[in-house]
């Protein structure tokens, strides 16, 4: 059996504030494999986002383990990619300075980034906007740019948590095929964190839903299509399966008030 | 066309009401001249108290031509850069020490909140103690902008957008990277905005250290104009001064507008 990219082994996490601890996770198990899309679904509050900042090492798990590749996750990693909700470029650096910002501080080749960075700049239809400061963007074109700095790193694994969110449906629409075909054209493992089902099934292999808080695996779906390849997110909405998935997924969330 | 009209005509309304306003402006000043000058000649007002504006512009022509003018003017001036930049520095090293360790900061809190509160003209007499008639001036300086410079920018860091500094963190930077390259460009708009502060502020502590114990400067002048009742020396002494507060402020103004330009920052009104 292939080894996961990504796993976690009995996660609990547990936040300890002045009033008290807030238990987050309670015993999450999960495995990605290299090249996977996963999406993980969930009520709000449910720990979504715990996962990710899990993954990415800046919050340690109270017990259980969380694994890269076999190895325990100590901190953060130059093999994970963290992309957040909304993009928080640096406004005092143009693109292409804040795009080189992981690479500056993890001390890397900066010739080779800067390469990688100017390639993935023309993927991403910014390469005019090279030497523009982000007050000159639109929100799609910021959202790009800080795709491209979490890819600048060149990461194998992508944590995206709800970085479509804060976007207008359109441009929602558009940037999640771009960033699904970037991601598989660089064979890259992506964990995304959504509340938008019909992203999740869209853009994934397998959706987990998450139970609400503390959060545990409620249930795991493969999402397959019928036909030689795998249509692209927009495709994919409107593929005869995609109500089926949808139905039952959302029959599975925990919906609040009821 | 019409349109085209429309913003020349706008824009000729725009002109016109600048120059109303700058010529105001001059009209104020000369008319208050004016009026001075006719009071003390004509006995309004007792000239002895109030000196006269042909009087003031005298002393001032013969201090230039005797030189004690660029005497006073280079000490007091010299006096104010170096407690500006003595205190800046300390005030911007402290800052950072307070947000590389924030239980220093807890720590310190309500020291710095008193001595904030507390006017540091009252220290003068203990830095004149402490430092004799030579330093004080600079103690006096450094300890009105220090205080103030440490608060504004500790409050200032600690209003940097936390997920710019969790983008850093999960890039693996350490402390010091988070520090350079997120925490203190970010905080640059404060750190201008306590430059203008800080020059009106350690004029204030110059002149008044000068008050207390100088033997050379403007506060000097000041306060001996007073005791020997020389009206005229006071008065072009506080004219100088506001001449030179008004230029280090246009001076740091400038300052400002060029490391905005340079570093693409949002300029703070």
């Amino acid at each position: 059996m292939r080894r996961p990219r990504i796993a976690l082994e009995e996660v609990s996490l547990t936040y300890l504030s002045p009033r008290g601890a807030t238990p987050a996770l309670a015993g999450v198990s999960l495995a990605v494999y290299p090249g996977e899309f996963i999406s993980i679904v969930g009520p709000s509050g449910c720990g979504k986002s715990t996962i990710l900042s899990l993954i990415a090492g800046i919050l340690k798990p109270t017990s259980g383990r969380v694994l890269l590749d076999g190895e325990p996750v100590t901190g953060p990693s130059q093999r994970v990619g963290y992309m957040l909700q909304r993009d928080y470029l640096f406004e005092w650096r143009t693109v292409r300075e804040n795009c080189m910002i992981g690479p500056e501080v993890q001390g890397q080749d900066r010739a080779r980034a800067g390469r990688r960075v100017t390639r993935l700049l023309h993927k991403t239809g910014l390469a005019a906007f090279a030497d523009a400061y982000p007050d000159q963007l639109s929100g799609g074109m910021r959202q790009r740019a800080a795709l491209v700095r979490t890819l600048a790193i060149d990461p194998d694994i992508l944590l995206l948590d709800e970085p479509f969110s804060a976007l207008d449906f359109q441009t929602k629409l558009v940037l999640a095929d771009e960033m699904w075909s970037l991601l598989k054209s660089e064979q890259k493992t992506a964990l995304l964190v959504t509340h938008d089902i019909s992203e999740a099934i869209s853009m994934s292999d397998r959706v987990i839903v998450l139970s609400q808080r503390p959060g545990r695996v409620k249930s795991v779906h493969e999402i397959t299509f019928a036909g030689p390849e795998r249509p692209v997110p927009f495709k994919a909405r409107g593929a005869p399966e995609y109500g089926g998935y949808f139905q039952r997924i959302w029959s599975e969330l925990d919906q609040p008030g009821r | 066309m019409q349109e085209e009209q429309l913003v020349a005509r706008y824009r000729r309304a725009q002109r016109r009401r600048r120059w109303a306003v700058t010529a105001a402006q001059a009209a104020l000043l000369a008319g208050f001249l004016v009026l001075w000058e006719l009071a003390a000649d004509r006995y309004w007002v007792n000239p002895m108290l109030t000196s006269r504006p042909s009087a003031v512009w005298r002393t001032l022509l013969n201090m230039a031509a005797s030189g004690s003018l660029w005497l006073h003017v280079g000490i007091t001036l010299q006096e104010t850069l170096a407690g500006f930049g003595i205190g800046m520095g300390l005030g911007m090293g402290i800052a950072v020490a307070l947000w590389w360790w924030p239980a220093l900061a807890e720590v310190l809190d309500p020291y710095l909140v008193v001595l904030n509160a507390l006017p540091k003209i009252a220290l003068g007499p203990i830095f004149y103690i402490w430092l004799g008639h030579q330093w004080s001036v600079y103690g006096m300086a450094v300890a009105i902008s220090v205080i103030v410079t440490i608060v504004m920018l500790h409050a200032g860091f600690g209003e940097v957008e936390a997920n710019q500094v969790l983008v850093m963190r999960t890039f693996g930077a350490t402390r010091a990277q988070i520090l350079q390259k997120v925490v203190i460009p970010a905080s640059l708009p404060t750190l201008m905005a306590a430059l203008k502060v800080n020059i009106g502020l350690t004029l204030v502590g110059v002149i008044v250290g000068e008050f207390l114990s100088a033997r050379a400067g403007l506060g000097y002048l000041i306060i001996y104009g007073g005791q020997v009742f020389q009206m005229q020396l006071v008065m072009t002494s506080v004219v100088i001064l506001a001449l030179i507060s008004a230029l280090l402020y246009l001076a740091v103004t400038w300052a400002e507008r060029l490391v905005s330009r340079l570093l693409h920052l949002p300029t703070r009104s």
